[in-house]
């Protein structure tokens, strides 16, 4: 098992919420104050490096115009970090492919961090959330597509090398394409991409790639890692899926006692409680299945909007297994439950900072999962096991 | 009394067209909306009177298909140029309302000499202001309250209710929005290259709008008409972007006026 700590870079000083229709998109950026934002990009930055000094890898994302990720432009960060830290490996999850205009940018970007960072990248890829489109100024209609041409473009970026080669696609054209530096790892770095549907993660599945969800509990996780198991053996890979092949990302808080862990982890609700956001935003045209949308008419609970859930109060975070908080034994058990229910994973994604969660107790959070849970889930979950195979911990 | 329309389908290029065909006479096209079309609609007995009216479902709304190449209003014009062709209709009357009126636009640079009159009612499809201000509206970054105030001159009675559609219409309604989006996207509701080429339309056109459109507005379709050579403008009182369906007696009567009948 891998723990990953994820920042999203939140600017939490904001009016109350009633003041404004959305923290995304809409929010006016004279709400930003650049020396305010100065000091916790410094912040993040010294979260992720304790991290690393306690063993535990890297991990950002990148969203637009909004207040609750104020990371835009990933790779840029994503560069400082490869020359800040030394050992950790480096995971951006991700690239929101469908919404560049120019995917041998993003592997030119990608390469030059692979090498930047002495071939510590992982490389992930997302299709994005529904209220990066609007900023995008990207057509939710036909994404999928989208995603994996310029995902197939990316990898033949990487992996060509005997000078300039054409593609003419669908979506992309390049008359000459012929990328330096090319990538350390080979014959790239380690592939990522998140998905919320079964189809998607078929797909990911049957290309053998890193399949991530996010705060998907008990059910999506388990249907998600299913489809992408199914995929895997479809695609000939063989019957034993390894799990460092699938990511769960949840919000995680331990402290020594039950009482500081349940207030630090009532700080990190800040996601959930927080992303206030209105359904022309949320839910743009052609980003849902129409069948979907019909469901949704009828009543049915978006489950795109992964942090509009019902569960926020901590005790209904951790019942929907979207959020893991309490003492070291405590955490320790409702990963195994959680783990187990889902079929098994080689990587814990852990959101362990958000809105008004201070320095100090980020901190204390990183220390005590590295410390206390962290060599207990190694022991239980060593990589060479295989998930969706009951194993006896 | 409830009598049954059935649709015929009318295969051009590789793309299944729905095409409803009804009436005797000359032959109308009538290009819908941005929300589809549906048969049943009193302007739409009105303008089939004395006519042969023909409806096509745009690729993507309605029952008609919509191929993976298919991605701009421009790709609709030219298949209903072809649908004009495998009709064996040379010359005919044309009447769009909205992306409808875009692309009857679109079809007659094309081939001028194929439209005899061309209605336009609220029609997008061109750029004139300036680069900081949409032209028209961005309806799908706003609320839908808001939208419903731009589309209707009265909202209230207007808006359909989707508690008491059906799984069908309201799958047909999620496919209309989605396929407009498609469409219109990028640029937002334009063809940047149109507005260079409508010197070419010599027939006569009449551009309606209804006197409360939130998305169209007044000066957008005086410039809009100014660039064809024989245009001229009507409004529709107590109508928003739909004038065919909030007001479909003026509506019917304006346009077969102009067109002659």
């Amino acid at each position: 098992m891998r723990a990953w700590h994820f920042s999203e870079n939140a600017y939490p000083y904001l009016p109350p919420a009633e003041t404004y229709p959305s923290i995304r998109v809409s929010l006016p950026n004279q709400i930003y104050d650049p020396t305010k934002g100065a000091a916790l990009y410094d912040r993040y930055i010294e979260e992720w490096l304790i991290a690393e000094d306690e063993g535990v890898e890297i991990m950002l994302n990148e969203h637009h115009q909004t207040a609750t990720c104020v990371d835009p432009a990933a790779p840029l960060m994503l560069a400082a970090l490869a020359r800040l830290s030394k050992k950790a490996r480096l995971l951006i999850l991700g690239n929101p492919i469908a919404n560049r205009r120019q995917p041998v940018r993003v592997a030119e970007e990608m390469a030059m961090i692979d090498i930047l960072s002495h071939g510590r990248l992982e490389a992930g890829f997302v299709r994005g959330v529904p209220y990066e489109i609007l900023p995008a100024n990207s057509n939710p209609v036909r994404m999928n597509e989208r995603h994996w041409e310029a995902l197939d473009l990316i990898i033949k970026c990487w992996t060509h090398h005997d000078g300039p080669f054409s593609h003419e696609g669908r979506f992309f054209h390049h008359r000459s394409i012929n990328i330096w530096p090319r990538p350390m790892q080979q014959p790239h770095p380690p592939v990522w991409v998140s998905t919320t549907s079964t189809g998607g993660a078929a797909q990911v599945g049957g290309r053998g790639y890193v399949q991530a969800t996010f705060l998907t509990g008990f059910e999506t996780t388990k249907r998600i890692y299913e489809a992408y198991r199914r995929g895997w053996r479809e695609a000939g890979r063989g019957q034993d899926v390894p799990i460092d092949r699938l990511a769960y990302a949840a919000l995680i808080y331990v402290g020594e006692t039950e009482a500081r862990a349940h207030a630090g982890a009532e700080k990190l609700l800040w996601y959930v409680t927080s992303n206030k956001v209105p359904p022309h935003f949320s839910n743009p045209p052609g980003y849902l299945p129409v069948a979907m949308n019909v469901q949704l008419a009828r009543g049915a609970h978006n489950v795109v909007s992964a942090y509009g859930t019902k569960q926020s109060t901590v005790e209904g975070a951790i019942e929907a297994g979207l959020m893991f908080a309490g003492t070291p034994d405590q955490v320790t058990k409702q990963i195994k439950r959680h783990w187990e229910y889902v079929g098994g994973y080689g990587h814990l994604l852990i959101m362990g900072q958000a809105g008004f969660l201070e320095h100090d107790d980020t901190v204390h959070g990183i220390r005590m999962f590295a410390r206390e849970v962290y060599p207990q889930l190694k022991q239980m979950y060593p990589e060479r096991l295989s998930s969706g195979v009951p194993c006896a911990t | 009394m409830k009598e049954t329309v059935e649709a015929s389908k009318v295969r051009v290029a590789d793309v299944e067209l729905e095409l409803f065909d009804s009436g005797r006479g000359r032959p109308l096209l009538f290009l819908h909306g941005d929300h589809g079309f549906q048969f049943r609609r009193p302007f739409v007995s009105a303008l089939s009177a004395d006519r042969r009216f023909l409806a096509p479902s745009h690729p993507g709304f309605g029952k008609s298909s919509l191929p993976d190449w298919l991605d701009c209003v421009d790709d609709i014009a030219h298949l209903y140029l072809e649908l004009m062709d495998v009709l064996k209709l040379d010359e005919l009357d044309v009447v769009g309302c909205s992306i409808g009126g875009w692309i009857a636009a679109e079809m007659a640079t094309k081939t001028p000499e194929r439209f005899r009159r061309l209605v336009l009612v609220g029609p997008t499809g061109i750029k004139v202001g300036p680069a900081d201000k949409l032209d028209i509206p961005d309806i799908f970054a706003k609320p839908e309250e808001e939208v419903r105030k731009l589309l209707y001159h009265s909202p209230d009675t207007m808006e359909a209710n989707t508690s008491e559609m059906s799984e069908d219409d309201l799958a047909l309604m999620f496919r209309a929005r989605e396929t407009l989006a498609l469409l219109a996207w990028e640029p937002w509701m334009h063809n940047s290259k149109l507005k260079r080429r409508l010197h070419r339309i010599a027939a006569p056109a009449l551009f309606v709008r209804g006197e409360s459109d939130g998305l169209i507005s007044q000066a957008y379709l005086e410039a809009y008409s100014a660039l064809l050579p024989n245009a001229r403008m009507l409004t529709i009182e107590a109508a928003g972007h739909m004038p065919e369906l909030e007001q479909p007696e003026s509506f019917a009567r304006a346009v077969l006026e102009f067109l002659g009948d």
